[in-house]
């Protein structure tokens, strides 16, 4: 499954990022997962949220640098091994993996991975044939 | 005792020397008038003939020459030889926008390195100097400018050009070099490697000549005190010559400007009317002895004081100040001219934002150029590899454009301060007038 990650292009200075989620909690926004990329001068937030299109709106109107994009979503047993099977499936296809994160599903011994790769659609469907 | 490398010129009673100034003039007019048609046009539209000027004291009736009429010009409308009888160009760091590109004759040449000449002589340098030249080499005057006058003076001359400071200090030992010339800055940087490296007890310097940039006293106590050696500034620019224009001599009480080739005049910047000299405002040039690339009132931009005192050295030219600001916009950093409109024209070239810092410092006495550029929507991208393309390829572009290395740094949308909903594009901090 695909999900919507919003990107926000935020300065590396201290209070910033509260700054920014401050935002989301004063619009009654939920942070499901979040990753921080960074580099000297800047750092890339992405997060996941509840409602992506109403956050959406609010950082726009915020005046932020964002962009949104699909990821691809999988949940995973959370045992040992899960991750590299579907990993290894991806590399044999010559799916390239540009960065991933993963997160607690609220679903009780599930792992949620959210990787972004370079082809959205064949890698989907890898994990389906996967899956079944 | 104070030595001249021109003494009759150098210290030519005034009334000659104006006199000799006027005769100058009234050719020079005569020259141009006849010569470029650009400079025809101008004068005519004053209505000003050179039959009017037969004088210094006509000087003001001309019309002035500012940086867009050679912009405008360029590249040959205002030359003023015909071209075969041309040697070289120089040409002022910056842009195809700003690029200035000046010609000499042999004659013209001949006369910048006699004004060099005479900065060595001032400095103390005489045939049994070794001068090390520092400044770069190729279109920047810097170099051969000084090249050329320390040839004249028939010093054992070290044609180094910027940079390779191991090998500068190298050379200054091995060959016991006693006169320096670069920017300030440099010379700063090459007393604190002289120290670091433990050469500096063995060094036998005892004058540099430093120009192309603005540096204060306490900069010049500073290298004087760290060199072992006593510091002389010169003034020039490429659109007159190049370095050599006005230089220090040993009182170090501002710059003898080489009034046998330039008239100096202040101006008002706003109203262009002339201010006597003690008052400060915009220096002003005409070239009274250049043949290929002669400027009538050329407007420096440079904001100084003239001062026609009698100097204890003996010379009788007026000396100008140091200059202490600029009516115009222009940085200059390590040497270079940089307009913060370059910058400009680079970032919105390049699809950034119109929101931008210059912030200009100095640290450990060399100069650092850095820009903040607001990020905007369009511009990112979730990848840091594709925005650090995007910054390198601004670095790039931007050390095409201006000649030097600036330091990109992306910042958050309307994130810069504006006043007045004006951005405030430059912020110097160097301190230096």
């Amino acid at each position: 499954m695909f999900v919507k990650q919003i990107s926000v292009f935020l300065e590396n200075k201290a209070g910033k990022l509260a700054e920014f989620t401050k935002v989301l909690a004063d619009n009654n926004i939920d942070l499901q997962a979040l990753l921080i990329a960074e580099t000297q001068d800047y750092g890339i937030l992405r997060i996941i949220v509840d409602n992506p299109d109403e956050a959406t709106e609010i950082i726009k109107k915020s005046g932020f640098a964002y962009k949104v994009t699909e990821a691809l979503a999988i949940t995973v047993p959370d045992e040992p091994g899960s991750l590299t099977k579907i990993l290894a499936s991806l590399a044999d296809e010559g799916i390239s993996i540009k960065y991933s994160y993963a997160f607690y599903s609220r679903e009780h011994g599930k792992a949620n991975i959210v990787l972004r790769v370079d082809d959205n659609e064949k890698a989907s469907e890898i994990l389906e044939k996967l899956n079944s | 005792m104070e030595n001249y490398y021109q003494p009759k010129i150098e210290t030519m009673p005034r009334e000659e020397l104006q006199k000799l100034q006027s005769e100058r003039l009234a050719a020079q007019i005569k020259h141009v008038y006849e010569n470029v048609p650009y400079y025809r046009a101008k004068m005519d539209e004053k209505g000003v003939t050179p039959d009017d000027i037969k004088g210094i004291e006509d000087l003001h009736k001309l019309p002035f020459l500012s940086k867009d009429d050679l912009r405008e010009a360029y590249p040959y409308g205002l030359l003023a030889a015909p071209l075969k009888d041309c040697v070289r160009i120089h040409s002022t760091s910056g842009t195809t926008g700003k690029r200035v590109v000046a010609f000499y004759t042999q004659h013209d040449i001949d006369l910048w390195e006699d004004c060099c000449a005479r900065a060595v002589v001032a400095a103390g340098g005489t045939s049994d100097d070794v001068c090390q030249v520092c400044y770069g080499y190729g279109l920047f005057t810097g170099g051969m400018g000084l090249h050329g006058g320390s040839h004249k003076v028939g010093c054992l001359t070290l044609p180094m050009s910027s940079g390779n400071t191991a090998r500068q200090l190298q050379f200054m030992e091995d060959l016991q070099s006693t006169i320096l010339c670069c920017t300030p800055s440099y010379a700063a940087y090459l007393a604190e490697s002289a120290i670091e490296t433990g050469v500096r007890d063995r060094l036998k310097l005892k004058a540099g000549i430093f120009g192309a940039e603005a540096w204060t006293e306490e900069m010049r106590h500073d290298i004087e005190e760290k060199l072992g050696l006593k510091a002389f500034d010169i003034y020039g620019l490429t659109e007159l010559s190049g370095p050599g224009v006005a230089f220090e001599c040993s009182e170090q009480g501002g710059m003898h400007i080489n009034e046998d080739h330039f008239i100096a005049e202040i101006i008002n910047p706003v109203t262009g009317e002339v201010l006597p000299y003690g008052e400060k405002g915009e220096l002003v040039f005409t070239s009274i002895t250049k043949e290929a690339f002669p400027m009538i009132r050329y407007r420096t931009r440079d904001i100084c004081v003239l001062n026609a005192e009698k100097c204890s050295c003996g010379r009788t030219h007026i000396r100008m100040s140091k200059p202490m600001g600029r009516s115009d916009d222009m940085l200059i950093i390590r040497g270079v001219n940089v307009f913060p409109s370059q910058i400009e024209t680079v970032l919105l070239n390049k699809g950034m934002s119109a929101n931008y810092q210059i912030i200009v410092d100095r640290v450990n006495n060399s100069d650092t150029l850095d820009i903040n550029v607001e990020m905007t929507p369009d511009l990112f991208s979730d990848s840091i590899a594709e925005i650090s393309k995007i910054e390198k390829d601004l670095v790039n572009s931007l050390k095409a454009m201006l000649g030097i290395m600036a330091k990109v740094h992306l910042v958050e949308p309307k994130s810069i301060t504006r006043s007045e909903g004006k951005a405030v594009r430059v912020i110097d901090n160097r301190k230096l007038y």
